[in-house]
């Protein structure tokens, strides 16, 4: 059972990050995965007071503050249009509404959790975390860091044109997702992540030409099965007791070829490309 | 630590232990309709309003409730037993062990939503789970709600 000494609702990030360079002292986020813990912490310290609750949204990027909660992420309808949709459809399957109206993007994206749809989701966007200290990053660097004293501020989105999809498979509807797939088709490239292998969320890139081919719908259904074999292939996956590594790998294929047709349907609904050539959604 | 929360409409001062859980702190007064069920963040037997959004008191300390509005059943309670009667109606509540939760959530439901869709009402309720009755009673209910409240019936707007 979580055991907490002190609590102190912070007034500043500088009295948050001075106490969080004490071991024992730790930063809630929801608070949700680490309630689950036997952890003895001696200062549990609160940012809420902070009014880094808050997305803002400008011409360039969206802000998005730390105890942000999956809800308002959910909720946002200018994020929902950037990201075509994959933040909503990343979130609305974890637990519920009570459970969402309490996580944090700030809890989510510094756990680095293995499990984390909001990981796979941001890492394929083209998303900077801001670090009290450590200064802005790419999501993808600070996703493959290890854990650190550091707080991690803001979220910033920058409105990179572009598609989105996002997959997922789970067990049970509500449940952590056995293998998770967020692809983008970005202006400065596009790329596939997995996420739920059960490790981390990884990023594979997705060669030029065939970024080309798919903005432009032309590719045939052979072609967009020949590159989710390729990419899937890419992605090391593990067994838990969700799923073997075998399964996830064979998810791993089928997610992305479905995500590959989903937007290579989209690019061609917006080009008024004649889908007979690759258009048919795949039923497998 | 000294907390301060308006509990039901009543503002409660005290002294808390820091690792108090919110749903031990509202069943300390009085509030049994707020249930531990899952201790693991998944069943929402525990949920009550927090500044008039639904969350799990078993996974929140009492001390971020600090001078904010909770609510519970008890403090909802013409809402809840107009809406708890379509849901008695259809048989639906079985064990009722459930039942508190998910009257919550759905007035949470309600008031976020005029008219929601099946799809709507199956996702706002999917973190309220139920061992007994396979929700089909539960929908019923609230389907049979929503139309009396279309005619005009319920007190249940805010």
């Amino acid at each position: 059972m979580l055991k907490i000494r002190e609590y102190v609702k912070v007034k500043t990030l500088e009295e948050a990050y001075e106490l969080n360079q004490k071991r024992s002292n730790r930063i809630l986020g929801g608070m949700l995965w680490m309630k689950m813990s036997d952890a003895q912490i001696q200062t549990a310290i609160d940012l809420s007071g902070l009014g880094l609750d808050q997305i803002e949204e400008n011409e360039e990027e969206f802000s998005i503050g730390c105890m942000v909660t999956l809800r308002q992420l959910e909720e946002h309808e200018g994020l929902a249009k950037w990201s075509s949709g994959i933040i909503r459809e990343s979130v609305k399957d974890i637990v519920g509404v009570q459970f969402r109206n309490l996580a944090t993007i700030g809890g989510s994206l510094f756990g680095r959790f293995g499990f984390s749809d909001v990981l796979t989701a941001f890492l394929a966007l083209d998303t900077y975390v801001e670090l009290f200290k450590g200064g802005l990053v790419t999501l993808k660097e600070f996703a493959e860091r290890e854990r650190d004293n550091d707080i991690l501020v803001r979220v910033i989105v920058k409105k990179t044109p572009g598609r989105q999809v996002y997959l997922t498979h789970r067990n049970t509807k509500t449940d952590f997702p056995v293998l998770a797939v967020a692809i983008a088709a970005e202006r400065d490239g596009a790329r596939v992540v997995v996420g739920a292998r059960p490790l981390r969320a990884m990023c594979v890139n997705v060669d030029d030409a065939w970024k080309e081919k798919l903005e432009h719908a032309d590719c045939t259904p052979e072609e967009l099965r020949e590159l989710a074999g390729e990419l899937a292939e890419q992605v090391p996956t593990g067994s838990n007791m969700r799923a073997s590594a075998a399964y996830r790998k064979h998810l791993a294929n089928v997610l992305i070829r479905r995500g590959l047709f989903e937007l290579h349907d989209r690019f061609a609904a917006d080009t008024g490309v004649d889908m007979d050539k690759g258009g048919q959604q795949n039923a497998d | 630590m000294q907390i301060s929360i308006q509990l039901n409409g009543k503002k409660i001062t005290e002294e808390i232990r820091p690792d108090l859980l919110l749903i031990d702190w509202v069943r300390q007064h009085g509030c049994y309709s707020v249930k531990c069920g899952c201790e693991t963040s998944n069943c929402g037997l525990c949920t009550v309003f927090l500044d008039e959004k639904p969350v799990l008191s078993c996974s929140i300390l009492a001390a971020r409730a600090d001078g904010r509005k909770v609510d519970t059943l008890e403090g909802l309670k013409e809402e809840a037993e107009e809406f708890g009667a379509f849901i008695a109606d259809q048989g639906a509540e079985q064990c009722g062990f459930c039942n508190p939760g998910m009257i919550m959530n759905a007035i949470a439901l309600f008031r976020e939503i005029a008219d929601p869709t099946d799809d709507e009402i199956k996702e706002y309720l999917a973190g309220n789970l139920c061992r007994c009755s396979g929700y089909e009673g539960q929908l019923r209910g609230i389907r049979a709600f929503i139309e009396y409240r279309k005619k005009g019936g319920a007190v249940c707007d805010k």
